[in-house]
């Protein structure tokens, strides 16, 4: 059964709302500069895909005041959620049974290593202290987008959004929910950046997902979040359906703590899974929006499992992480607006930065902007701790 | 629709609950203000070498749930869904710490590898080579129920067979002392602390990890079935018995049918008041409380859940538990009802099988 899509908002680095984002995709303008709003030693080895605004400006948007204790990850996720509301024409958040499921790994790191030590000789700055769990994040996005109901929070690392939108279509499907806003937010911070540098994969330069010479994947920022209507609502709102989720899987790849398995065994799985779910077979999926994270393991991994599900007949591929950098938890919520987007416009966006294809395989992502009929998007995002997930994503 | 049944459990807590009589051996804490699990031997679960490298978390959270899968007969569950509200905070701050430590230098990658909030599910499926589903909820107090209802879904809808589900949450030296600084932990002078004669806000600070393993089918091993879960982000105190009442009515129960009823208190002055109903509509039922053993922390209603499954299975509720002394013969219904700082509610129906 698919559970239609009736709203959806985002801000990344290549745009802070889905017009911004659309047009970058199609005119292909990258997001991934030097970093600009904390910093950090690694200023000039790195390249991060940044949300040029400041805490303070986010602060105004949102019209929080000063005096707020939001943690970055909190406002990005606020400022989305609440587009995503708005798109759908939502009027009041409690008229049915709603939810928010949203997705965070850092949560407010960013201001916990801010003020770690200085926490104990100023007082002003404590009130960041309880926004340090993920949870928190979400409390505040329901709180701005005022539901009061089911929130909670998914934290499978890279994954996250991914299975935040999954188990919102559970819910929806088994009746438990009217509607639920799921997707996920990640701010950047100094935690994650250096523990990408100490596993040695981040790039020194721009990301290449898919090429034979990628050296790592830039880190990025983002938040996005999807309305989820059941169908009754849908009737009764007249709402305009943007498109359904109507498959998902996860799995665990069992392999290690942080690196893929040689043949993808968890994304093979996932993938079999969501097209299992989605009654499809893989010659219906029009395009697979990749985790094409531009490392090293990754790409090798994903693409073995790509080959194992769709054989001699891949359809075309690309990963967006060239545009917008790896958004950890959030990934999954910009691919999914990046998925919907591409059924609704019949477009494939390009994957940038490609120019060799890998020596293991003869795998050759889409490159320039493509039009073509699409009916379903196939969506991979996987995560430390084996966690592997796939949503497809349909028109009708 | 498939019933889901409990059929093995796993609780390491701040008391010795992990390999005991169902509450044989309990001391109640009056004069510290942070407690610290009471940690099993983990020799015959993880190698010596694996231990030293693993944080209490993963620890906890592996002996735990090899107890609830032993105890269930499971080699390999269905799916693998954990809650946790603060994560691996152990390696978190370790990783963290070196960073401000070192100006962003001489780092090595141990501790961040380890500090993702689904290490404990993770490491789990690596050593069962579990390829199933595995989630994991990092939302306060509820980050188990929503793990609880998730895998209740699961089993009752058919797309697993048996589901491991746990809560896991373990303290860290600097993380304490910024509970402490913001007074979400008592203070010292408030002692001694009392959690049904609270005269000081904030709690008693503490850790733990339950594990449960959700099967379709009853077993001779079962505790008790999981009739319904529900949570809301938010309450007022006035809305709870709103809150409660329009939850039994959805599930076709009577205040008159639940025979006891399992709250969260924790002493903190502040917010027990969320806990009136124990005067109002539930005066007459026999109540329990259990954070004056286990202690508070987020994913303490997991202990609060291993409570209630044990006094269903013996058809007893034992002393050191009971609130208002009131006794039944029978333990059929059973209701959960726990919050934290008037955010995460959560409510659970447990039935006799």
């Amino acid at each position: 059964m698919k559970v239609a899509i009736t709203g959806m908002g985002i801000i990344s680095s290549i745009g802070n709302n889905v017009e911004e984002n659309y047009h970058a995709l199609v005119h292909g303008n990258t997001g991934i500069s030097v970093i600009e709003n904390f910093e950090t030693v690694h200023k000039d080895v790195i390249k991060v895909g940044e949300i040029k605004l400041t805490n303070q400006q986010l602060a105004q948007q949102l019209g929080i005041g000063h005096d707020n204790d939001f943690s970055r990850t909190a406002m990005l996720g606020a400022i989305a959620a609440q587009q995503a509301v708005e798109n759908a024409g939502i009027q009041n958040m409690n008229d049915c049974r709603s939810g928010l499921i949203s997705a965070t790994s850092v949560g407010g790191m960013d201001m916990t290593e801010k003020y770690y030590y200085e926490y104990f000789e100023n007082e002003a700055c404590r009130k960041y202290i309880t926004s340090h769990d993920a949870g928190d994040s979400s409390h505040k996005i329901a709180e701005h987008i005022g539901l009061k109901g089911f929130v909670t929070t998914v934290s499978t690392a890279c994954s996250s959004a991914a299975n935040a939108i999954m188990l919102g279509a559970r819910m929806i499907q088994s009746g438990q929910l009217d509607r639920v806003v799921v997707g996920g937010t990640d701010g950047l911070a100094k935690f994650t950046i250096n523990g990408f540098k100490t596993l040695m994969i981040l790039s020194d330069s721009y990301n290449k997902p898919f090429d034979n010479n990628r050296k790592g994947l830039n880190l990025g920022e983002a938040a996005a979040f999807l309305v989820l209507e059941s169908d009754a609502i849908v009737q009764k709102e007249n709402r305009k359906v943007l498109a359904y989720v109507s498959g998902f899987g996860n799995a665990n790849d069992a392999f290690h703590q942080t690196a893929s398995s040689e043949n993808g065994e968890g994304a093979f799985l996932a993938m079999q899974k969501a097209l299992k779910t989605a009654s499809l077979k893989p010659s219906d999926i029009d395009y697979i929006n990749a985790h094409g994270t531009a490392t090293p393991n990754n790409d090798l991994s994903e693409g073995r499992a790509i080959l194992r599900i769709f054989e001699a007949n891949v359809p075309e591929f690309s990963s967006t992480k060239a545009f917008t950098g790896h958004t950890l938890a959030a990934a999954a919520a910009i691919e999914a607006v990046y998925s919907v987007l591409a059924l609704q416009h019949n477009v494939i966006f390009p994957n940038l930065n490609f120019e060799t294809p890998m020596a293991e395989f003869d795998l050759i992502p889409q490159t320039t902007l493509k039009e073509k009929t699409m009916h379903h998007v196939l969506s991979n995002s996987f995560g430390f701790g084996g966690n592997c997930s796939t949503v497809i994503f349909s028109k009708n | 629709m498939k019933k889901c049944y409990i059929n093995g459990v796993g609780c390491i807590s701040t008391q010795n609950t992990f390999d005991t009589e169902f509450l044989s051996e309990v001391a109640i804490n009056t004069t510290e203000n942070v407690l610290f699990a009471n940690q099993p031997s983990y020799k015959e679960f993880i190698p010596p070498a694996a231990i030293r490298r693993m944080a209490k978390g993963v620890k906890m959270g592996i002996a735990a749930s090899t107890k609830a899968l032993e105890e269930a007969n499971v080699e390999i569950p269905d799916a693998i869904i954990t809650g946790t509200g603060m994560g691996c905070v152990e390696d978190s701050e370790k990783f963290l710490q070196a960073i401000l430590d070192n100006n962003e230098e001489f780092l090595t990658p141990t501790s961040f590898i380890q500090s993702t909030h689904n290490t404990v599910g993770g490491q789990i499926a690596l050593g069962l080579q579990c390829k199933g589903y595995n989630f994991t909820y990092v939302n306060g107090a509820v980050s188990f129920e929503t793990a609880l209802l998730d895998a209740k879904m699961q089993v009752e809808n058919e797309e697993a067979n048996a589901v491991l589900v746990g809560g896991i949450d373990e303290t860290s030296k600097h993380t304490l002392e910024l509970f402490k600084l913001v007074n979400l932990i008592k203070k010292e002078e408030d002692q001694p602390y009392s959690v049904l004669q609270p005269n000081s806000k904030g709690i008693v600070f503490s850790e733990g990890a339950s594990f449960f393993v959700l099967e379709n089918q009853k077993k001779e091993s079962s505790y008790a079935s999981i009739q319904a879960v529900s949570t809301i982000s938010a309450l007022e105190m006035d809305e709870v018995q709103n809150y409660i009442e329009a939850f039994l009515a959805s599930n076709n129960l009577k205040k008159s049918d639940i025979d006891a009823v399992v709250l969260g208190n924790n002493g903190d002055v502040e917010f027990d008041g969320y806990y009136a109903i124990s005067d109002s509509i539930f005066k007459e039922t026999p109540q329990v409380y259990y954070k004056h053993l286990s202690g508070e922390y987020n994913t303490a209603s997991s202990f609060g859940f291993w409570v209630a499954s044990n006094i269903i299975k013996n058809q007893q509720l034992p002393e050191v538990v009971s609130l208002n002394k009131l006794h039944k013969e029978s333990y059929k219904t059973v209701l959960l009802y726990n919050q934290y700082r008037g955010k995460d509610h959560s409510l659970i129906v447990l039935k006799k099988c």
